[in-house]
């Protein structure tokens, strides 16, 4: 998933899963003092919050924050990637598969005393579905009854989800969906209080209204937001904070500095990298570090539509040419090298795999072979945030020694984006800044969308203009298998598109991020990965307490 | 002209001050345009022992004469062809900038009246121009190249020294002196020329050298945005750009280049005031 | 006679507005970023990005997509933000005190630094003082705006600890911030200064009064700083249009909730409506700043006319 927001300063990401639990140098592991009550902490981050509307947010600093606003009929186990319910007491599932009956937690509340019934249910799935929200969750939903009629505008209410009674929702699919419940978990799932969706209409995203653990109390434009505990919240004990104010507009650089002095609790946009060796490497720091393994794949795009990457010879002795292990130092070793479009610990992650090796002698042949021995000229296009420059630089050497002379074009995010959707115009894309990270932990995010045929078009996401039919159809096939018991077939069934994708090499697989940042010791976590935790990547702030609580 | 170099020589060889400056301008001169045979690396080259094993940029030392940047390469290097870039963008850029608006200035403050204000109110326009958003609509339509750096800084900065030179030009006419110049007979331009530019080559100067400073950097910026020079290749203020955020990890990435920006802005200020007292004797008492 | 010219002004000052947002709206428009997609999402279908599309006005012709802009901004109504979704007047709004502050202070430090040591400067040119003020000038305006911010912040509130780590609120959180660009622009002050200084002090008239013995003080305050205000004028009157247009780097070092961030932002996103807004703000300001430079002149230097 793309943030909508580019971030100026660090790479994009919003991230709903996560490979390990994390944690590895906290401190806070089985050893940890049970959680207590009460207490603030203080969050910094550079930019403002685009929008706190569950129906609009689709990047890494909003999910979290909406995640705590706002709760949903699913969600993920504390620190897991592991489905179970939140708002919904319990669900069934017809043999067919095509429909679902969820009973709701009596007595749920808004954070304004409003109670949440079915009909609020209803109204929030209708509101992402709705055209004129425009939301960008809108297609997930696709495959609820009556989704094609509202989103042509020819219905006004989706007539595949229904209000029972008042502590009940049925919701009919048109066909099985393997990815439903997923997609009922993310935020876009979220129940928003209607009369206050209502009140504020499109003003809903500085005016929101959840029944999760916080509830918003203060908006400062540019400066802060403050969080304070919903008292109505359902799961007892939480959240565990009183408060949590979002310290907003400071260079991630004096942010680090300000959580020295400890004037900050946690570092929003991460550890910046001219520190992070630095503080990594420093034993007074070391501690207070926190790990976390986005579901993140950085990549290289070759345009299979333009010369010199129609041939499948030289997108794979690109793939053998480029120097992972060199572009993984270049960024202190924040990333892992690897050889597949999945990341490890997606369902469907290939163990097995061998992919293409590093071996500058193959290539050359390969490139020889395709009647390039003399050479040829392309240009990779990069988004100019560090450390993207300094990556496709690494790549622009590399290439150089088979006799690719790349130029590079450096630009903001929206142009490259744009110039990647648009025919015969980007010959290679380096993704870092817009890598494709997981909507939800399901292999399917990672074809579609990005490899897919649908998506090879003009403004689509697929920059390597890829389109093989056959692996198109073992993709669809796949997704018609949602019961249970055909979960390993279904995983087999992907590994096989994933494999046969890299046959014909339209990408790079270059690394998998790994992401660091830092707490003060005022706060602690429980579960100690709460910090980074795989279902609301990365921050859980329900679960997040203050060590001088109560 | 053989009389006005003998007078620079003698003038040069008078003022140490002034020779020291000639030569750093003269030394700069040469890396830009022998940079390859100086350079004892390929600015582009990135060494593998170049970074520490954490990725870490090199300091100064004996492979390294100014150590290197977080690609592992050699910043002596990058330095001398980022002098290429640089140069041209700090003098070239800068000296139509300052043409321009000197020029225009002296129009609108001398001849004022409808020509004055229209030209006043097209600096205006120039000013409130979104100089940011031309360069990357340039950037995405166009490929980069340095000459639309320049175009666009010349663009920029043309207006500020329109505006000042404008504003001495208009005080400086209703000095009594040029008054009484005029009222005796002296066609416009003479007056201009003799009576009037000698008191604004001081704000020229400021503006041609001051200003060598902050086109250098506004090019990074440029860059950056897409128009401009493309990584790998260097420039002083891209080398700064690209390598702030480290500065208390590896200070020679922003130090170094920051001084060749203040060195050769300094030595070209030194040099205009010393060719100003060569052209114009009488100055020599006024500073 | 100054109501007219003041009427003349700001009527230019209108088409001058209407003029830039016509620039503006044609370069974004050229751009090759499109935010009915960016808006839509990545899972979007063409068909709804089409939807998106129209809902924004976005499938008009270029010349009915800038009236209906100009229609809105008649009535108060600067759009929506396409990446936050909020009235961007709201957005724009908050910022605009904070900058005014800023650009205030940074302003009252470059005249207060700049101007005070052109003038120390021009009392003993090319002798110590005078040289060590130049090479301060120029590494001024030479040094990389986060570098300076960052060794502030360093240097008085983490060592010393006499001001905040950044922020926004009280008077004391403004010092750093507008130090730091008064640190980086003063440069020009003192050089412009220094040069009017050693100028007009060669004038005959000053020879003479000093000749008279009127005190070398006397006629420097009355004489010299008088014709040397004049530039120094204009250079404020430009300074306040380019504060106003945001400080991008220094905000961000001290978390200034200026303009400039929003700006940056916005360019990176291609965020047209708010990237218009702070477009027509930065204009007005420049020309006010400009008319009042030009204002301001007039009580400087009496014998300057309207024209």
């Amino acid at each position: 998933m793309l943030n909508s927001v580019p971030k100026s300063t660090r790479p994009v990401r919003r991230v709903a899963a996560v490979v390990v639990a994390a944690c590895l140098l906290t401190g806070f592991g089985a050893a940890a003092a049970a959680p207590k009550r009460g207490g603030t902490m203080t969050v910094s981050y550079q930019n403002d919050v685009s929008t706190l509307d569950p129906a609009i947010g689709y990047d890494w600093q909003n999910w979290p924050m909406m995640r705590v606003l706002f709760s949903r009929l699913l969600t993920y186990k504390p620190g897991t990637t592991d489905l179970t319910t939140d708002l919904a007491q319990s669900y069934t599932v017809s043999p067919d598969g095509k429909t679902y009956i969820f009973k709701l937690r009596p007595r749920a509340k808004f954070g304004n005393g409003d109670s949440l019934t079915a009909d609020a249910v209803k109204y929030s799935y209708e509101r992402v579905v709705d055209p004129k929200m425009a939301s960008p969750g809108q297609a997930f939903f696709h495959s609820i009854k009556g989704y094609d009629e509202m989103v042509a505008g020819k219905a006004t209410h989706l007539s595949g989800v229904t209000v029972v009674d008042p502590l009940t929702v049925k919701v009919e699919l048109s066909q099985p969906d393997a990815t439903i419940l997923q997609v009922l978990a993310m935020n876009f799932g979220d129940i928003v209080d209607p009369a206050v969706a209502k009140k504020y209409g499109k003003d809903f995203a500085r005016h929101p209204m959840g029944s999760g653990p916080f509830m918003l109390k203060e908006w400062v434009p540019g400066q802060k937001l403050v969080f304070v505990r919903n008292p109505y919240y359902f799961e007892k004990g939480l959240p565990y904070l009183d408060k949590v104010v979002f310290d907003i507009g400071q260079d991630p650089l004096v942010a680090l500095l300000r959580l020295q002095r400890g004037e900050v609790d946690l570092l929003g946009d991460g550890i910046p990298p001219a520190k992070f060796v630095e503080v990594t490497h420093n034993p007074k720091w070391k501690s207070q570090v926190v790990v976390g393994h986005p579901l993140e794949t950085s990549y290289l795009t070759m345009n299979t539509q333009m010369k010199p990457f129609d041939d499948v010879r030289v997108r794979r002795a690109v793939n053998m040419a480029v120097n992972k292990k060199h572009i993984v130092r270049l960024i202190n070793g924040r990333g892992h090298p690897t050889d597949q479009v999945l990341p490890p610990g997606m369902p469907g992650y290939d163990k097995n795999y061998k992919g293409y090796r590093y071996d500058l002698k193959k290539a050359k042949a390969l490139m020889k072979a395709a009647g390039y021995a003399n050479g040829v000229s392309t240009e990779l296009y990069v988004y100019n945030t560090d450390p993207n420059p300094r990556i496709a630089q690494a790549i622009q050497a590399d290439l150089g020694h088979i006799g690719i002379k790349v130029a590079l074009r450096s630009l903001g995010q929206a142009q490259v984006i744009s110039a990647g959707g648009t025919p015969k115009t980007a010959p290679m894309v380096w993704s870092g800044g817009m890598a494709w990270v997981d909507d939800f932990p399901d292999p399917s995010d990672f074809y579609g969308p990005i490899l897919g045929c649908g998506s090879a078009v003009k403004g689509g996401w697929n920059w390597a203009w890829y389109c093989n039919k056959d692996i198109d159809a073992l993709a669809a096939k796949a997704d018609t298998l949602a019961q249970p018991n055909e979960v390993q077939e279904r995983l087999a069934l992907w590994r096989k598109v994933f494999g046969a994708a890299m046959h014909d090499a339209p990408w790079v697989p270059v690394f998998n991020e790994v992401q660091y940042t830092m707490h003060s010791k005022r706060v602690a976590a429980d579960p100690a990965n709460a910090f980074s935790d795989p279902g609301v990547f990365p921050f859980n702030y329900a679960r997040i307490y203050a060590t001088d609580g109560k | 002209m053989v009389a006005l170099a003998n007078n620079v020589v003698v003038h040069l060889a008078r003022h140490k001050v002034s020779t020291a400056a000639a030569l750093v301008v003269l030394a700069m001169i040469v890396a830009a345009v022998f940079a390859p045979w100086l350079a004892p690396h390929g600015p582009n080259i990135q060494f593998d022992n170049g970074l520490t094993n954490s990725g870490l940029p090199v300091p100064p030392g004996r492979v390294f004469p100014l150590g290197t940047d977080l690609m592992g390469r050699d910043l002596l290097s990058r330095m001398l062809y980022g002098a290429r870039t640089s140069l041209v963008v700090g003098l070239a850029a800068n000296a139509v900038a300052v043409f321009i608006g000197t020029v225009l200035g002296v129009v609108a403050g001398f001849v004022r009246g409808i020509m004055g204000a229209a030209i006043m109110r097209f600096t205006d326009l120039m000013l409130a121009f979104p100089a940011l958003i031309l360069a990357i609509a340039l950037a995405a339509i166009l490929h980069p190249t340095l000459w639309i750096v320049i175009a666009v800084i010349a663009l920029v900065n043309w207006t500020w020294v329109c505006r000042v030179v404008y504003t001495q030009t208009i005080a400086i006419s209703e000095r009594e002196y040029i008054e009484a110049v005029r009222s005796l007979g002296a066609s416009p331009l003479r007056v201009v020329l003799r009576h009037l530019l000698p008191h604004l080559v001081p704000t020229v100067i400021v503006w041609g050298t001051l200003g060598i400073a902050t086109a250098v950097q506004l090019e990074a910026t440029l860059s950056f945005l897409g128009v401009g020079v493309q990584p790998p290749t260097p420039s002083w203020g891209n080398i700064i750009f690209e390598n702030q955020a480290y500065f208390s990890t590896a200070p020679w990435l922003v130090l170094l280049p920051g001084i060749a920006i203040v060195v050769v802005a300094l030595a070209f200020n030194l040099l205009g005031d010393a060719l100003r007292d060569v052209f114009d004797p009488t100055s020599r008492s006024r500073s | 006679m100054i109501g007219r010219y003041l009427g003349r002004r700001l009527l230019l000052g209108v088409l001058l507005l209407l003029g830039v947002t016509v620039v503006t709206f044609i370069l974004l428009y050229l751009l090759p970023a499109d935010p009915a997609r960016m808006i839509a999402g990545r899972s979007a279908t063409a068909a709804a990005v089409e939807r998106v599309r129209e809902q924004l006005g976005l499938n008009l012709p270029l010349y009915q997509q800038y009236l209906h802009f100009l229609g809105r901004v008649l009535h108060g109504d600067l759009g929506r933000s396409y990446m936050q979704r909020v009235d961007v007047s709201t957005l724009v709004g908050a910022r605009i005190w904070p900058t005014l502050q800023l650009m205030l202070a940074s302003i009252g430090f470059e005249l207060l630094l700049g101007v005070t040591s052109g003038i120390i400067a021009s009392l003993r040119p090319r002798q110590a003082v005078d040289r060590i003020a130049m090479v301060l000038t120029f590494v001024g305006v030479s040094a990389p705006q986060f570098v300076v911010g960052i060794m502030l912040l360093y240097v008085f509130a983490m060592y010393f600890n006499w001001f905040p780590m950044g922020g926004y609120g009280s008077p004391i959180h403004i010092v750093l911030p507008a130090l730091s660009l008064g640190l980086l622009g003063s440069g020009w002050y003192s050089r412009v200064t220094r040069s009017e200084m050693l100028d007009v002090l060669s004038q005959d008239y000053i020879r003479t009064a000093r000749a008279k013995g009127a005190g070398p003080w006397r006629t420097v305050m009355i004489h010299a700083l008088r014709n040397a205000a004049l530039p120094v004028v204009a250079m404020i009157g430009m300074d306040i249009g380019y504060f106003m247009s945001g400080v991008v780097v220094v905000e961000s070092v001290f978390g200034w909730p200026g303009i400039g961030q929003l700006m940056w932002q916005a360019i990176q996103s291609v965020d047209a409506p708010i990237i218009m807004a702070i477009t027509m703000v930065s204009a007005i300001a420049i020309v006010m700043g400009n008319l009042l430079a030009d204002i301001v002149a007039l009580f400087v230097d009496p014998r300057i006319k309207l024209r």
